[in-house]
């Protein structure tokens, strides 16, 4: 009793009071509230927000664990790399070493700290000012957002992003479930546009390469490191030397989460288990970006584009290959399927995940200056779910309208 | 009969206390109560004062405006008190019954020579008329305008239902009666659906066209029906009337009385023992409840199913179309961690750590928690798994929130009723009231275009 009925009586106490949101919500983290159902249906089914935005988060946790490993094992591998030895991983032999532990660890516990705090900070704040409760909707952008930065990127430009993010993205059109654009994305984008040089380029992928850079920069004796994605490679024709086993297992640079396509793969298999990630949206985005793909190869093979392009390397890529390497993956089963922000009808859906993963594919490979467009591309069809969804609606209105029609007539 | 209609989008929700196929009598109740809450959009207006002297079938009000449809007693007693709430709104009448019923006698119906004057005639001065819902706006139907059809459903599928076919079995000559009277009423067919592969007491009723239906809940409500058989046009008027109340009908039509009298159904997990009671309309359901027993204390009374129904006091009284009462314990504690741990106990849709779908056949005793907060819509895709009509769930759901009529109209607000939303409420994750928001839209249509 003791617990429960103290916290029962401080509810009471702050009842109405400015600091009750904030009480609340730490409250029911502890406790699932006592609320009785009033008219309509007198039982409700077991699961609520929290509870759903818990299970997304279990999805994420493998990727954050796995990012943690491969920051530190792309750093030594590149420092390596540097002096010449090329490192093959394996997984046991060197990748879940506790050395890459600590360095992933250093890196990457901070940028989710950062995340989380600020953000919830923000969501307590707006709470406490509006007078509503404390929603969920961050516990999934706070886990998100590490794992779609560059793992060096300094803390303090996060803490502004995750606060643009979260006021602009989200607050000023209501809060959870209210918003346009997807607040993780919206924090992403405001990073790339913002502070260009600290999200794009072949530095920023690994720990270490850009102060090395600074480093050599200054006339120290050094070998440089090389930060650069697989995308980036393709982008500037320089020969890739990772294998497709890497890209999959994903023992490749890039933002922090997004690289271990199996992991993302069982991810998306436990949302789609749990019934709350659209397996239509997942399905769509990968054939829209097949689709792409198999276009650019196709004006590959039939020799409309000449060798010397700057844009040969990418539409050269096998259309598979889309899939395994970028952030298209990640993307489609986290970012893309986040409800609020998505088409919200079944037949929206696909048309909604087809564009994504076309509009991706197509910004990956003509975009000059950053080749990846997932992010973007999410963003886009953001704004454009409302317009689906409209047509679809409407779909089902007109079959209304031919009813009566066929009835009066 | 026509073809099967196979139900796929919905959700049996299994709980612990079905009810026993036992009838025992409930010992005659002491008073008798009319709550005008039951007739939405019914303003009641006093026909007798407190202390007058009722037979069983002499008006107690009229509505006030249709005053052609009137609502009787259905005992004889005294009228003790008519209670009243905030702008002397009616709240309540209450009549302490004598210890015999008699009859005020309306005169047996000429059946071989009756026409739609005479039956509507009938049933409005018999009290019956109330029985006959009208859609669209779900409320009691306009005697003035004839329906387009006539829907029946002949079995519930909802939480812990009443059985039709035990309920109803050897009164098949009533039903037959009240079928055939309501056959004048409208140019178009009395529509009876029937679970499939069942030997419903319907399926030997003469003047129906009766529908197989199979699937899971909502199967049994008679929305589903309308929208698989023929929904709602703008313009058009269909009727809705419960089996039950059938029952009633019939007997006026046969008898020349007002017989108000009701096999009811008492279910819950926390009813000792659960089983079927003979009562009448508005008798305290105190009378049975614990003739039966009640195996806890902190409980909360359901006129009605667990999902549609109405929250009564232990002293409360049977409403005026409750087919069952349903008891269940009260969920007003907190639970630790309840928000993450996994959960066996209760019924989900999802599979977010809850393990229902692992024991589809498990009965639960769920009680009245919310299990979490109210919160804006946020996921999607999961009304449709639990809802058959032809009709974007969230949608109208929003079209109702932001008051947009058009949006209403053209979504299909003519075809529903709040009980159709019932099953999308209970699996809301948001917990968001969505009956109440679809009452509200209607309510708001009905003044506005009604």
């Amino acid at each position: 009793m003791g617990l429960k009925h103290k916290l029962h009586t401080l509810k009471e106490k702050y009842k109405g009071k400015k600091m009750a949101p904030a009480f609340n919500a730490l409250h029911t983290f502890l406790y699932l509230p006592n609320f009785t159902t009033q008219g309509g249906t007198h039982v409700k089914a077991a699961d609520d927000l929290k509870r759903t935005m818990n299970v997304v988060i279990m999805a994420l946790v493998p990727c954050l664990i796995f990012g943690i490993f491969n920051a530190g094992f792309q750093h030594y591998a590149a420092v390596d790399a540097a002096q010449g030895i090329l490192t093959e991983p394996s997984l046991f032999g060197n990748f879940f070493t506790m050395d890459n532990f600590i360095l992933g660890a250093w890196k990457i516990i901070p940028l989710v700290a950062i995340s989380y705090g600020v953000g919830l900070g923000v969501e307590f704040l707006f709470a406490i000012i509006k007078g509503h409760e404390v929603e969920e909707g961050y516990l999934v952008t706070g886990m998100l957002v590490p794992l779609i930065v560059p793992v060096d990127i300094p803390l303090w430009m996060l803490a502004v992003a995750v606060i643009f993010g979260v006021v602009i993205g989200k607050e000023v059109f209501g809060g959870t479930g209210m918003n346009i654009l997807n607040p993780a994305l919206t924090i992403r984008a405001f990073l790339f546009f913002a502070y260009p040089t600290w999200m794009s380029g072949d530095k920023v992928w690994v720990h270490g390469a850009v102060d090395r850079a600074k480093e050599l920069q200054a006339g120290a004796n050094l070998d440089a490191i090389s930060g650069e994605t697989i995308l980036g490679a393709y982008a500037q024709g320089q020969s890739v030397v990772y294998d497709y086993w890497d890209m999959f297992w994903g023992f490749i640079p890039g933002s922090v989460g997004e690289t271990s396509k199996v992991l993302i793969i069982v991810g998306a298999l436990l949302l789609i288990f749990t019934k709350i990630g659209s397996w239509r949206i997942i399905i769509s985005t990968l054939i829209g970006a097949l689709v792409m793909g198999l276009i650019f190869n196709g004006v590959v093979s039939a020799g409309w584009i000449d060798d010397t392009s700057k844009f040969y390397g990418l539409m050269d890529v096998p259309f598979w290959q889309h899939l395994i390497i970028g952030s298209i993956l990640f993307g489609a089963v986290y970012m893309a399927t986040d409800p609020v922000t998505a088409s919200q009808t079944n037949k929206g859906k696909w048309i909604y995940g087809f564009l994504i993963g076309f509009i991706s594919i197509l910004i990956r490979v003509f975009n000059p200056a950053y080749p990846e467009g997932v992010f973007l591309a999410i963003l886009l069809m953001n704004v454009f779910a409302p317009t689906i969804d409209h047509y679809v609606v409407q779909g089902n209105i007109k079959r209304r309208m031919k009813r009566l029609k066929v009835k009066t007539a | 009969m026509s073809k099967v209609i196979r139900i796929k989008r919905g959700l049996n929700i299994r709980l612990k206390g079905t009810a026993e196929k036992i009838t025992a009598n409930a010992p005659r109740s002491r008073t008798f109560s009319f709550r005008p809450e039951d007739f939405h959009l019914t303003t009641p207006k006093m026909v007798v004062k407190e202390g007058a002297k009722l037979k069983a079938g002499d008006e107690v009000f009229y509505s006030k405006d249709q005053e052609t449809i009137r609502f009787l007693s259905p005992v004889s007693g005294t009228l003790s008190e008519i209670k009243r709430g905030p702008r002397r709104v009616i709240t309540d009448v209450v009549i302490e019954a004598d210890s015999e019923d008699s009859y005020r006698d309306f005169g047996v119906l000429d059946t071989a020579n009756m026409t739609a004057e005479s039956v509507k005639a009938r049933l409005l001065e018999g009290g019956c008329w109330p029985f006959i819902k009208q859609r669209p706006y779900d409320v009691i139907a306009n005697p003035d305008v004839a329906p387009s059809a006539i829907y029946i459903s002949g079995f519930d599928s909802a939480p812990l239902a009443a059985d039709y076919n035990y309920v109803f079995r050897g009164k098949e000559a009533a039903l037959q009666a009240a079928i055939d009277a309501l056959a004048t009423l409208t140019s178009g067919d009395i529509h009876v659906s029937v679970p499939k592969n069942d030997e419903s007491p319907f399926k030997s009723l003469n003047g129906i066209n009766l529908h197989a239906i199979s699937g899971p809940h909502p199967a049994g409500n008679v929305g589903t029906l309308i929208a698989k058989v023929g929904p709602v046009n703008k313009g058009e008027v269909v009727w809705t009337i419960g089996a039950q109340d059938l029952l009633i009908i019939g007997a006026l039509l046969k008898t020349g009385n007002y017989i108000a009298d009701r096999t009811i159904a008492l279910v819950g997990s926390s009813v000792k023992t659960p089983k079927y009671y003979n009562t009448k309309l508005g008798a305290e359901v105190s009378t049975f409840v614990y003739d039966s027993g009640l195996s806890q204390e902190n409980v909360r009374a359901i006129n009605g199913n667990v999902l549609s129904g109405r929250a009564i006091s232990l002293k409360g009284h049977l409403g005026f179309y409750s087919t069952e009462v349903s008891v269940i314990p009260e969920g007003n504690d907190y639970e630790l961690f309840g928000w993450n741990k996994p959960i066996f106990n209760k019924i989900s849709a999802t599979r977010n750590l809850t393990f229902s779908w692992m024991q589809p056949n498990k009965e639960y005793e769920l009680n009245t928690n919310t299990n979490g907060e109210h919160r804006a819509f946020v996921l999607t895709g999961m009304y449709e798994k639990v809802f058959p009509l032809d009709i974007f769930p969230m949608q109208i759901l929003k079209a109702c929130m932001v008051k947009d009529l058009d949006a209403m109209e053209q979504l299909g607000m003519y075809e529903v009723a709040p009980e159709d939303f019932a099953l999308t409420e209970f699996v809301c994750v948001s917990k968001q009231p969505h009956q109440q928001i679809i009452r509200e839209g209607l309510d708001l249509m009905y003044k506005e275009i009604g």
